[in-house]
C-alpha cells in the first residue's frame, strides 16, 4: 500500500470538559478525495485548525508527507504543502483576483523579501497567476478586486490560490457552502478535475457533492471518528445512518 | 499615466519646491524654514505610513525613532565639535550623510527589539505597548543627564553636507527635498514589490497570509525596521533645522501628531503624508497667529475629519483611494 | 538602609500602585465591555484634580471638593459619550486613537483656556494631616494612608458591584456577548454611557487624590494615563483584577526600582556615577518588566477568557 500524504493518528483536543477532537484517526492517500462529513458542532472545525496549525493538539500526531508536522505553525505547514481554502472565503480583499493569486505564486517561490521590483512588471509571477486564473475560469475577472467578486467566483479564487501553491494535498472546508445549484454543479466537476493533481480531504455538508465525489468518507460525530470507508459501505452503515444521514441514505 | 490622483501629487510636490523658491527670491526666508518643516514631517510620517498605512500596524511610538535620529545628530555634532570621542573611541562626525546613515541604523536597531516584542500581539495591545516603549526611552532621555538631559542638547552650527551652504536656508531646504522626493519614490517601489505585496496582504487578511506559506511576523517586523528607519532620518534632519534636540522629539504628542499627519492627508496614500504636513503646518502658521490655544481648533478639526472625513485631504481632491 | 526606610517606599509604591488602578479600572472596564481604547481617559483625570482644587478654594472643604471632581468626571464623561465616543464603538482603533487624541487636544487647550498656565494648588484636608508612627520608628504621612484605604475599598465596590449586583451582571453580559445584551432587553447605549461615566469618575477621583500630593496643572493627567496603560498590558486587556495585580506591581516596581537601583549599583561603581545611571535605569524598569511579562503571556496575567 502506499503510503498516505497525510496521517492522523489518536488526535485529541479538549476545551475544558468538551472534548472536541476525542482521539481522531484519519488518513489521506495519493488521488483520493477523502470526505469528512458529521452533523454541526461534530467537531470538524476544531479538526481542520489542527491540521492547519491554528490550534494546538493536546496529544496525537499528524504526518504530512512522511513528516511529523506537529510543531509547525501555518506558515511552515502551507510551504510544506498544505493547500487550504476556508469555510468563509479568506482572501485580500482590496487586492485584485490577479494579485491574490500572485501573492501565492511569490510564496511558493520562497521569496517575499524584494524590495524594489514592481510585482506587476514580474511576469515570473504574472504570468503563472494568469494561467491559473484561466484554468479556474476566472481570467476575466483578473482585475477585480477581491470584495466585488461574487461568492462563487471567490471560492474559485481560493482554489486558484491553493493550485498556486502546488500543494501536495488540499483541505477544502465546505467549498459548496452558499453556492446555488449551478455553482455546485460546476464546482464538483472542477473538483474531480483538481484530484488529479494532488489528493482532497473534503469537509462539505452537501450530500450530492460528497456521494458524487468521494472515494472514501469518515463520519464524525462528538469528536470521533464513528465509520470510514466507500459510498456505498457509509450508506448501508446501521450507525451511521442512525446517527447522522437519517433520511439522507 | 496621468491620473487624478498623481495630478494633484505632481501639483503638491511642485508647489512645495516653488513656494520657497519663491519665497527666498523676494527675501523671505521664514516661509523657506515653514516649508522646510513641512518636507521633514512629512518624511516622518511618511516613514510611519510604511508600517501604518500598508501594514495596517497602528504604532503610537514613532517618536521614539524620530526622536533617536534626532539625537544622533545632536551626538555626533557634539563630540565632532568638543573633540571628545565617543563610546569605543569614535568621534564625531558632522557631515549629514554619515548622521543619517548613524540615525537609521540606530533607530532601526531600536526598532527591531521593540517590534519583536510588540508585533506579538496585535490590535490594541500593539498601539498600548508601541506607546509605552516610546515613552521609556523618552524617561531614559530625560533621566540620562549626559547628553542635556531633560534640557535636551544643542546643535551649535548646522551640521554639513558635501558642496553645500546647509547655514542658508534654502539649501537647507533643498536637501531636505530632495530627500523626501527620494524616500517618497522608495516607498512606492516598495509599495509595488513582492515585499509590499506581502505587507499589504497581511494587513488585509493575516491568515490568508500565513495560508500560503508567508510569516507575517517576519513580514511586519521587516516593515516595522525600515519605517523606523525612515522616521529616524527624518528626526536627525529635524534636529538640524532646529539646531537642537529635546525629549519633546520623544514624547508622545510627537507620536500622536505623526498620525495625525497622515488621516489629515489621507491613509494609505502616496502623497498622504506630505499633504497632511502641509495641511498640518499651515493650521499651526494660520491658527497658531490668531490665538494661543490654535491646539483646541486643531482638536476639533481632527475630531470632524476622523467621524466625517476619513479620506482626509487627498480624499477631497483626488477621490476615493484606488488599490491593484 | 533601614527597614523603616524600606517600609516607607514600599507604602509609597502601594500608594501608587492603588492611583492606577483607580485608573486602569476605568480603563480596562470601557474597553471590555465597549471594545474601544481611550487616549482621553488622563483628561478626565485632569478634569477631576481641577474640580477639586476649583471646589475647595471656592468653599474651603476638601470634602466638597472631592464630591466635585466625582461628579465633574462623571458629567464630563457622560457628556463625552454622548457627542463623540458612542459614534467610535463600530470604528477601528486607529479611529479610535485618533478621536480621543482631538478630545486630549480640546481638554488640555480649554482647561488652560479656563484655568491660565499656572498650576492650582491643592491642600490635604485637615483630617487627614499629619503623620502615623509605623514600625521601626518610621512615621508615614496620613494622607497617603489613606489614599491606599480609598483604592483598597474601590476595589471591593468594584468586585461586589460587578460581581453581585444587576448593573454587574448587565456588564459582564456586555463583555461576553453584545447582541444577547441587546436581545435580553437591556437599553445597551444607557449602559454604554453608566459605564463610560462609572470609568470617569474613578480616574477624576484618582486626579482628585493625587492633585493634594502634587500640583494641579494641565497635562497632569498623560503621564498617568502611560502608565495605567502599561498595567492593564500586563494585567490583561479587559480584566479588572488584572488592573489591580497589575497596578500593584507597576507601582511597587517603579517606587522600589528607583529607590534601591542606585543603592545597588553603588555597591559597585561611585556614588554619584550610581545615581546617575540607576536613576536611568529604574525610569526604563517597568517597562522592562513588561517586555518580558509579554514574551511570556503576550495576552497579559489575567486574559479575558472571551477573548
Amino acid at each position: 500500500m502506499v503510503e498516505p500524504v497525510l496521517q492522523i493518528d489518536n488526535l485529541v483536543k479538549a476545551f475544558g470538559a468538551l472534548r472536541a477532537t476525542d482521539g481522531v484517526s484519519l488518513d489521506l492517500r495519493p488521488g483520493e478525495i477523502h470526505a469528512l462529513i458529521g452533523p454541526n458542532g461534530a467537531g470538524k472545525s476544531t479538526l481542520i485548525h489542527q491540521i492547519c496549525g491554528t490550534v494546538r493538539p493536546d496529544s496525537g500526531t499528524i504526518r504530512f508527507a512522511g513528516e511529523d508536522i506537529g510543531a509547525l505553525n501555518t506558515a511552515e505547514r502551507a510551504q510544506k504543502g498544505l493547500g487550504r481554502t476556508f469555510q468563509v472565503s479568506s482572501l485580500a480583499p482590496e487586492f485584485s483576483a490577479l494579485r491574490n493569486v500572485m501573492l501565492a505564486v511569490q510564496a511558493k517561490q520562497g521569496s517575499s523579501f524584494g524590495f524594489f521590483r514592481p510585482v506587476m512588471r514580474d511576469s515570473s509571477l504574472v504570468d503563472p497567476a494568469m494561467a491559473i486564473l484561466e484554468r479556474v475560469g476566472l481570467a476575466d475577472r483578473a482585475r477585480l478586486p477581491a470584495a466585488e467578486l461574487s461568492h462563487g467566483e471567490r471560492r474559485q479564487l481560493e482554489i486558484a490560490m491553493a493550485l498556486a501553491l502546488q500543494s501536495k494535498a488540499f483541505l477544502l472546508d465546505e467549498p459548496m457552502a452558499g453556492m446555488g445549484p449551478e455553482g455546485s454543479k460546476r464546482l464538483t466537476g472542477f473538483l474531480d478535475e483538481l484530484r488529479k493533481e494532488a489528493p482532497i480531504l473534503l469537509v462539505e455538508h452537501d450530500m450530492d457533492a460528497v456521494f458524487a465525489l468521494a472515494d472514501r468518507i469518515s463520519v464524525l460525530v462528538y469528536g470521533k471518528v464513528i465509520a470510514t470507508g466507500t459510498v456505498d459501505e457509509i450508506r448501508s452503515n446501521p450507525t451511521v445512518r442512525t446517527a447522522y444521514l437519517g433520511d439522507h441514505a | 499615466m496621468l491620473t487624478r490622483e498623481n495630478t494633484v501629487n505632481l501639483v503638491l510636490a511642485l508647489l512645495l519646491l516653488v513656494a520657497p523658491l519663491a519665497a527666498n527670491a523676494l527675501g523671505q526666508p521664514f516661509y523657506v524654514t515653514l516649508a522646510t518643516r513641512i518636507a521633514i514631517l512629512a518624511l516622518a510620517a511618511l516613514g510611519l505610513n510604511l508600517a501604518l498605512g500598508l501594514g495596517g500596524l497602528v504604532s503610537f511610538g514613532h517618536a521614539a525613532f524620530f526622536g533617536i535620529g534626532g539625537y544622533a545628530a545632536g551626538i555626533l555634532s557634539s563630540h565632532a565639535l568638543s573633540y571628545e570621542p565617543m563610546m569605543f573611541g569614535l568621534s564625531g562626525t558632522v557631515q549629514m550623510p554619515i548622521i543619517w546613515i548613524v540615525a537609521a541604523i540606530a533607530a532601526g536597531l531600536v526598532a527591531l527589539a521593540i517590534g519583536a516584542i510588540s508585533l506579538r500581539t496585535s490590535g490594541v495591545y500593539f498601539i498600548m505597548i508601541t506607546l509605552a516603549f516610546a515613552q521609556m526611552v523618552y524617561y531614559f532621555a530625560i533621566s540620562w543627564p549626559a547628553y542635556g538631559g531633560e534640557d535636551g542638547l544643542s546643535i551649535l552650527v548646522r551640521n554639513q553636507f558635501p558642496g553645500l551652504n546647509t547655514m542658508k536656508p534654502l539649501s537647507f531646504f533643498l536637501v531636505c527635498y530632495v530627500v523626501l522626493l527620494a524616500s517618497i519614490g522608495l516607498f512606492a517601489l516598495i509599495r509595488a514589490s513582492r515585499f509590499g505585496a506581502a505587507l499589504q496582504a497581511a494587513r488585509q487578511n493575516e491568515t490568508r497570509v500565513a495560508t500560503v506559506g508567508i510569516h507575517p511576523y517576519r513580514i511586519r517586523l521587516t516593515g516595522f525596521v525600515i519605517s523606523a528607519m525612515v522616521t529616524a532620518l527624518a528626526g536627525a534632519l529635524y534636529a538640524d533645522l532646529n539646531r537642537f534636540v529635546s525629549p519633546s522629539m520623544l514624547s508622545w504628542h510627537m507620536s500622536g501628531e505623526l498620525i495625525v499627519l497622515i488621516i489629515l492627508g489621507g491613509t494609505g496614500r502616496l502623497f498622504g503624508p506630505l499633504a497632511g504636513a502641509a495641511l498640518y503646518v499651515a493650521f499651526e502658521f494660520a491658527l497658531g497667529g490668531l490665538t494661543e490655544r490654535w491646539q483646541f481648533f486643531l482638536g476639533l478639526i481632527l475630531l470632524g475629519v476622523v467621524l466625517f472625513a476619513r479620506g482626509g485631504l487627498l480624499g477631497l481632491l483626488a477621490g476615493k483611494a484606488k488599490h491593484g | 538602609m533601614t527597614t523603616a526606610l524600606a517600609l516607607e517606599q514600599l507604602l509609597n509604591g502601594i500608594q501608587l500602585g492603588v492611583m492606577l488602578f483607580l485608573m486602569a479600572a476605568g480603563l480596562t472596564l470601557i474597553f471590555g465591555v465597549m471594545g474601544l481604547i481611550n487616549l482621553a481617559h488622563g483628561s478626565l483625570y485632569m478634569v477631576g484634580a481641577f474640580a477639586c482644587a476649583t471646589v475647595a478654594a471656592w468653599t474651603g472643604s476638601f470634602w466638597l471638593g472631592l464630591i466635585a471632581s466625582l461628579a465633574c468626571a462623571a458629567a464630563a464623561g457622560a457628556i463625552v459619550e454622548l457627542a463623540v465616543i458612542r459614534r467610535l464603538y463600530d470604528r477601528d482603533h486607529l479611529d479610535q486613537v485618533l478621536a480621543t487624541f482631538a478630545l486630549i487636544l480640546i481638554f488640555s487647550e480649554g482647561t488652560r483656556w479656563l484655568f491660565g498656565d499656572f498650576p492650582l494648588y491643592l491642600d490635604i484636608p485637615a483630617l487627614l494631616q499629619g503623620v502615623v508612627t509605623l514600625p521601626g520608628d518610621a512615621s508615614y504621612p496620613v494622607y497617603r494612608l489613606a489614599i491606599i484605604a480609598v483604592g483598597a475599598l474601590i476595589a471591593l465596590g468594584l468586585y461586589l458591584l460587578i460581581g453581585k449586583t444587576r448593573l454587574g451582571m448587565r456588564i459582564r453580559a456586555g463583555e461576553s456577548d453584545r447582541e444577547m445584551i441587546g436581545a435580553l432587553g437591556v437599553d445597551i447605549r444607557t449602559l454604554y454611557t453608566l459605564v463610560f461615566a462609572l470609568g470617569s469618575a474613578l480616574a477624576g477621583l484618582a486626579g482628585a487624590l493625587v492633585g493634594a500630593l502634587q500640583s494641579v496643572q494641565v497635562g497632569m493627567g498623560e503621564p498617568v494615563l502611560i502608565l495605567a496603560f502599561v498595567v492593564i498590558v500586563i494585567g490583561g486587556i479587559g480584566s479588572i483584577k488584572g488592573a489591580l495585580y497589575g497596578a500593584l506591581l507597576v507601582g511597587v516596581t517603579d517606587t522600589l526600582g528607583r529607590f534601591l537601583l542606585p543603592q545597588f549599583l553603588a555597591l559597585f561603581v561611585d556614588p554619584s556615577e550610581a545615581g546617575m545611571i540607576g536613576g536611568a535605569m529604574a525610569s526604563m524598569l517597568i517597562y522592562v518588566v513588561m517586555a518580558v511579562i509579554l514574551a511570556v503571556k503576550p495576552r497579559g496575567l489575567f486574559p479575558p477568557a472571551h477573548a
